[in-house]
């Protein structure tokens, strides 16, 4: 067993990570170069979504990480971090669309997820344009604020007895038997450390390498709109049946199919484009003008609705589009936990249960490390210990 | 204008004014963009063209001969097609491309109807100017109480008096303009509380030397006062405003050295309006989105680098006028007509200015950028004004966030405005942090030049527009 953590990163996985050790009782260190949630956390639309998943390894760990976000809601108030169970509806555009939408929810239905079949899309969210053939309400979809939660809990592990460091990693550090001792940051200080928890998001692929234990994350670019703040127009995350295609996609080129919902402060958010453009921060007003007509198309209203902002970030993804959580087998005392592409929200509680459940060999709130073996690094290795 | 334009200029005030002037002159095709009604920016802002003749307010303005000179050739290239000039046209983002830069505006001639039109040229001149810098105070949101820029735009553009009995407060020069244009409409100001020392400008007396002009400008508002029994009162603060459906008066304080109220030297005035100020905020949002780097000035504001030809780091990219560093008008123009030199040069056009002019331009804009350190040094903001704030004070009016809340996730640790916004939603509302993102930077992190945020849209635009723009 494991007693002194070091978890590099301080965005909402970091975060989950933290407070689930502490609550454990593990001895932790969290460490960032910069401010709580200032990464893709901050950048995203907060989705806790079931909906958007095909049944696999992914939807697994969603399903469990739903009802701990449920749990930490009860733990550190659901208003505080905006927690709010609104529910996703995915509308079809087409009667083909619709038959392919239902056969999907029908395979996510025997994965447990919760489908409910529409007929009038208006009936639930009277805003939609006329016309559209029908859709699936998924009761379980959620939101959260990303950084009031991140911070929510980094408090609660801190007041657990973690810690919080400020710097950037530089390199593990062995002791005899090529055992890991520590961690070194790039000003020199040395954490120590049993185990070192890679939670770096975008960064992760650079943190892995720090650590001798690389593995392959990349960005994929994404721009999300603002509205003007107004009254509750649109009650659910709705969003186009092209989305799912779209989350799973390998394309290389633009790809955009919008979520449109509302906020407690009264904004409503256009997500979200994918791009695989590196780490290229350049404004796409092409991007931003496609979004909106999707939107538009979707809700007539907001024609006449003035966008205030929009932001971007970038999604970190691995190249077989699923997390990587567990130990590093080329370099003991190294666990991964990133690589959420658009899912790290949704995903940062049981990712945070299940890098608890393998420091303590055993299960940990729900998170069975038997039962996720599909995330695990192994999968990108030959038995030699190199990349594929 | 059906051929392609050699220039985008965004902003026609002072700067972008001279600039196209310039240009045209050198023979460039230029795109001049505003969303004004007309051109002349803030400084030389103007009733509509209809109203002019029933409104005057040629005697609220300086440097009019200029502004008339430079309308006039303005007009002349428009009727040859050389100029496209391009009124409530507003910019909400500009983009480089292969050949040059893409700026993306919305046509809001039509109002409410906004119309996307996107306008290209290989070069790019961004004059957007500056606005008030404002920083909260108990009772800053009750109606009645205005910045000093506001008061000046309602008097130059409408010949409108936002009170009857007013008291200006802040720090810097535009304070005198401002009380003398409200005296010369007959508005009683009972008060201008400078929060500056006089005597700071002793440290730098160099620059003030060097700009006779500045020195007989400010002797004339100085004369105006005295002839309008205006009181004005250094190292005084307006600290807290009263009323109830408006403002009814104002407390103000003598300040200690480090700006705080020194206790027992507070009084009350009665008003029925307010203006305050304390300098300007550089509009940077299209820059900053373009990636020019930034440098930091001497007011505490970042502003866009820029070489001895306005040239950004950004190729084929200038910058003109209060962008680079809020320095006024005069200084504003002589940027303006230097950016459009090297934007001449570049194109391989041969230059407007002969050497020796160009040489006597050079050296007043670095005389006039001094002034405008030494300016700067002497109206800094007191460093104790927060203590001015209660708790319960609005510091982002947009989103009602408080002074409190922000001293709560401040002491949990968050250190810059990003955070204390994604913490808070202080900058998240309308106004996107443009007013209260310099007070809300002062409160998380005081001891640091304040960096904007990066804002990718520029100014608001409806999704209806943007939709048409995907086709």
């Amino acid at each position: 067993m494991t007693s002194k953590v070091v978890v590099v990163g301080a965005g909402v996985v970091g975060a989950a990570c933290a407070f689930h050790a502490a609550s454990a009782g593990l001895d932790v260190t969290v460490v960032d170069r910069g401010a709580v949630g200032a990464g893709t956390t901050s950048r995203g639309e907060g989705n806790v979504l079931l909906s958007d998943k095909e049944p696999g390894p992914e939807l697994d760990l969603a399903r469990l990480s739903r009802a701990l976000w449920e749990e930490a809601g009860e733990e550190l108030g659901s208003d505080s971090i905006e927690l709010e169970a609104k529910g996703g509806l995915v509308v079809a555009s087409t009667a083909e669309g619709l038959t392919a939408l239902r056969g999907f929810a029908l395979r996510q239905a025997t994965a447990g997820v919760r489908t409910e079949p529409v007929e009038h899309v208006r009936d639930i969210e009277p805003h939609l344009a006329p016309g559209l053939p029908g859709g699936i309400h998924y009761p379980q979809d959620a939101q959260v604020q990303p950084v009031l939660a991140a911070a929510a809990m980094l408090h609660a592990a801190v007041a657990r007895g973690a810690r919080f460091h400020t710097g950037e990693i530089a390199a593990a550090v062995m002791g005899r038997g090529d055992r890991l001792t520590g961690v070194r940051t790039v000003a020199g200080d040395v954490l120590p450390a049993d185990a070192v928890v890679n939670a770096a998001g975008t960064w992760g692929g650079e943190v892995g390498r720090r650590l001798g234990a690389s593995i392959e994350v990349l960005p994929r670019r994404g721009f999300v709109l603002v509205t003007e703040p107004l009254p509750r127009m649109v009650r659910h995350k709705v969003y186009s049946a092209d989305y799912v295609a779209n989350v799973a996609s390998s394309d290389a080129g633009l790809e955009t199919s919008c979520v449109v919902e509302g906020t407690r402060g009264g904004t409503i958010l256009i997500g979200a484009s994918r791009e695989r453009v590196g780490f290229d921060t350049t404004m796409n007003p092409a991007v931003v003008a496609r979004l909106a007509a999707q939107a538009c198309r979707l809700f007539p209203f907001l024609r006449g609705i003035h966008l205030i902002r929009t932001y971007r970030g970038f999604r970190p993804y691995c190249p077989d589009h699923l997390p990587v959580i567990g130990p590093d087998p080329r370099a003991p005392g190294v666990i991964h936990a990133c690589g959420h592409e658009g899912a790290g929200i949704g995903l940062a509680p049981a990712t945070g249960a299940l890098v608890t459940a393998h420091l303590l060999g055993r299960s940990w709130r729900g998170a069975d490390p038997a039962a996720h073996t599909g995330l695990l690094p192994d999968r990108f290795f030959t038995s030699g210990g190199t990349s594929k | 204008m059906s051929d392609p334009a050699d220039l985008i200029v965004v902003g026609a005030g002072p700067a972008g004014m001279a600039a196209a002037v310039t240009a045209l002159t050198g023979g460039l095709r230029v795109v001049l963009i505003d969303s004004g009604t007309a051109v002349g920016g803030q400084f030389w802002r103007h009733p509509p063209e209809h109203a002019r003749s029933v409104i005057p307010t040629e005697d609220l303005h300086h440097g009019q001969r200029e502004y008339h000179d430079l309308c006039e050739t303005l007009s002349v290239h428009a009727r040859k097609g050389q100029l496209d000039l391009r009124l409530n046209h507003h910019v909400w983002s500009a983009v480089r491309e292969e050949d040059g830069f893409a700026v993306h505006t919305v046509d809001r001639r039509e109002a409410p109807q906004e119309i996307a039109v996107v306008l290209r040229a290989p070069r790019l001149l961004v004059a957007t100017g500056a606005y008030d810098r404002q920083l909260p105070f108990p009772g800053w949101d009750l109606p009645g109480v205005l910045t000093i820029g506001g008061l000046q735009a309602l008097l130059k553009g409408g010949g409108v008096a936002a009170g009857s009995r007013v008291a200006l407060g802040g720090t810097g020069p535009f304070l005198l303009p401002v009380a003398t244009s409200l005296a010369a409409r007959g508005v009683e100001v009972v008060a201008v509380c400078e929060a500056a020392h006089p005597r700071a400008w002793l440290r730098h007396p160099g620059p003030l030397l060097r700009n006779p002009g500045k020195w007989a400008e400010g002797a004339g508002y100085a004369l105006t006062l005295v002839r309008h029994r205006i009181p004005l009162r250094p190292r005084t603060a307006i600290i807290r405003a009263e009323g109830g459906a408006r403002v009814t008066s104002v407390r103000i304080a003598s300040l200690a050295s480090d700006g705080s109220p020194r206790p027992g030297r507070e009084r009350r005035i009665e008003v029925d309006a307010v203006g305050v100020g304390w300098g300007f905020v550089p509009q940077l949002d299209l820059l900053i989105t373009l990636g020019c780097a930034l440098t930091n000035s001497a007011d505490g504001n970042a502003v866009v680098a820029v070489d001895k030809g306005q040239r950004t780091t950004v190729p084929g990219l200038y910058a003109a006028g209060e962008t680079c560093g809020v320095g006024g008008a005069v200084l504003a123009v002589g940027e303006g007509r230097l950016a459009a030199e090297s934007v001449l040069a570049d194109s391989g056009a041969a230059p407007v200015l002969g050497t020796k002019r160009l040489a006597a331009v050079r050296s007043a804009v670095a005389a006039q950028r001094a002034f405008a350190r030494a300016l700067a040094l002497a109206h800094p903001i007191p460093p104790a004004w927060s203590s001015w704030l209660t708790d319960e004070t609005t510091v982002c009016r947009c989103e009602e966030v408080t002074a409190g809340v922000i001293r709560t996730v401040r002491a949990e640790g968050a250190c810059d405005h990003r955070q204390v916004k994604q913490l808070t939603r202080a900058g998240m509302g309308w106004c996107q942090g443009r007013m209260c993102g310099p007070a809300v930077h002062c409160l998380a992190a005081p001891k640091q030049a304040y960096h904007p945020t990066e804002r990718l849209v520029a100014t608001p635009v409806t999704l209806g527009a943007l939709a048409d723009l995907d086709r």
